[in-house]
């Protein structure tokens, strides 16, 4: 099997039974697996919640190590629209052209650092600068800021082995509490200042929302684009064709990322608690009930995508749910969408190559299902379009 | 060549002129309030929903079964809603009024 190949690890029990019950400290979560249901439940807010205890909805639950909520992720409409109405102009900043400018330099430094080096490790040499540096443009912080969050390394929320290390996740807690400090005192044009003077109810957000929301921007932007950044490299890696078609026509690479974006999902589910009795697949649910919607099952769907198993980088009809569904849908995707176009642009404009070499998958666990999400480490040699 | 007129939810109205690709591109080039194209046109996101005339919808067609899976689950969507990024500048569409539906 190639590298960069990544099984279908939901298929047999997707088109079965299309719902897969794991346990998750003692409580059940249903996966809901095929694509029109996890788009209905992710759509029907009313009958899906995601306005519950905070740190609830993640998979695993968080409830024991956190009481501050992630907004807008952990709210429902209206309170979400509403929060989510005073965000959304500044996260399409990264449309702006200014924007885009030095994100493409920033990518364009990190590749020639790496270009013909013996070898590098592609997940704490390349992914993680990458994403903590184009990390500084989207709290809009000098660069050197992203220093601090690369020296955390790639497990600052959590611990290789436990997923639920209350003490790792309050590194990040006091950081954000300490930059929250600091802008109260000298308020700027950075996320935080933003968010502080932004508006709820007619009052400004309170520190804990301000919190809340830097959470989530930090989390929820950290593994995903690490992950997809890592995966990508190790697809053009197996794929040095891939790299030759796009640099014939770059006008793909749009469609490419969404390709990329289907076949890796990057997060692979996220929860929901039931307010309504209702059933799934035939499948009973009840009042309280947790359930998950798995974007990386529903990107697999043969019922939707054809040969759904196959990268295919100019895949013209692709609607998948990648970055959520509905309301829900990922606050930082476009930061996300520019960021890999930028990669793909500058990684066939300057890399004639890639050679991997040894790895260690990443994978998860979940039932007795076992998926490949991405890679602890990658060995990899970069070869210059130039030599 | 064709003129395609958007009318935006606040009621603003703009023509513009396309030769070539997607409305949803057209759109999205001229800065047309409520259609976002953040999926790029692989009818992934439906942030480019419009709504046409009766007459329009005729002659259009309905649309494919994806394309309407998307709209099913989209707020406002109605009998002659349609996702731009699936609709080919032409000289079909000329003369054409799209109400922007977001």
């Amino acid at each position: 099997m190639k590298k960069s190949e990544f099984p279908d690890a939901f298929q047999k029990v997707r088109e079965t039974d299309g719902v897969l019950d794991i346990d998750d400290q003692f409580e059940k979560v249903t996966m809901i697996l095929r694509h029109k249901d996890v788009r209905k439940c992710a759509h029907y807010y009313q009958s899906f919640k995601s306005g519950v205890q905070p740190g609830r909805i993640v998979v695993p639950s968080e409830e024991k190590i956190r009481e501050i909520r992630q907004i807008p992720l952990e709210l429902d409409p209206p309170l979400h629209t509403q929060y989510r109405s005073e965000m959304e102009a500044w996260f399409r900043r990264p449309l702006q052209e200014d924007y885009e400018l030095k994100l493409t330099q920033i990518t364009s430094d990190l590749v020639d650092e790496i270009l013909d080096k013996a070898v590098l490790e592609v997940v704490e040499e390349f992914a993680l600068k990458l994403q903590s540096q184009a990390l500084t443009l989207l709290l809009n912080v000098p660069i050197e800021e992203a220093e601090i969050w690369i020296s955390w390394g790639t497990h600052v929320f959590r611990s290789e082995d436990n997923p639920l290390d209350a003490e790792k996740a309050e590194i990040l807690y006091h950081y954000i509490d300490e930059q929250i400090e600091k802008v109260l005192h000298h308020p700027g044009d950075d996320l935080y200042s933003v968010l502080l003077r932004s508006q709820f109810e007619g009052r400004k957000f309170t520190k804990e929302e301000v919190k809340g929301t830097m959470i989530l921007t930090f989390a929820g932007g950290r593994d995903t684009i690490i992950n997809a950044v890592t995966n990508i490299i190790v697809y053009f890696g197996d794929h040095p064709e891939s790299l030759e078609k796009i640099r014939e026509d770059p006008d793909i690479i749009g469609k490419a990322v969404e390709e990329f974006i289907r076949y890796f999902s990057p997060l692979t589910h996220l929860g929901r608690v039931v307010d309504v009795e209702t059933n799934v697949c035939e499948y009973d649910l009840h009042n309280d009930d947790k359930v998950s919607l798995c974007w990386a099952s529903a990107n697999r769907d043969s019922n939707v995508f054809k040969n759904p198993n196959e990268v295919i980088l100019d895949r013209k009809m692709n609607p998948h749910v990648g970055f959520g569904f509905s309301h829900h849908k990922c606050l930082g995707a476009t930061h996300a969408r520019q960021l890999l176009k930028i990669l793909i642009k500058v990684l066939v404009e300057k890399v004639h190559s890639i050679q991997l070499l040894e790895s260690e998958e990443n994978i998860e666990t979940w039932g007795k299902i076992k998926r490949k999400v991405g890679f602890h480490q990658v060995n990899a040699k970069f070869n210059s379009i130039k030599n | 060549m064709a003129k395609i007129t958007f009318i935006t939810r606040d009621g603003e109205s703009k023509t513009v002129e396309g030769h070539s690709g997607s409305v949803m591109e057209l759109a999205v080039q001229n800065h047309i309030q409520g259609i976002d194209g953040d999926c790029g046109g692989v009818c992934s996101c439906a942030t480019c929903h419009v709504h046409l005339s009766p007459e329009d919808m005729e002659k259009l067609g309905q649309p494919s079964e994806i394309e309407a899976d998307m709209l099913e689950l989209e707020d406002n969507v109605s009998s002659y809603s349609r996702l731009s990024c699936q609709l080919d500048v032409s000289d079909e569409l000329d003369g054409m009024t799209l109400k922007v539906a977001n």
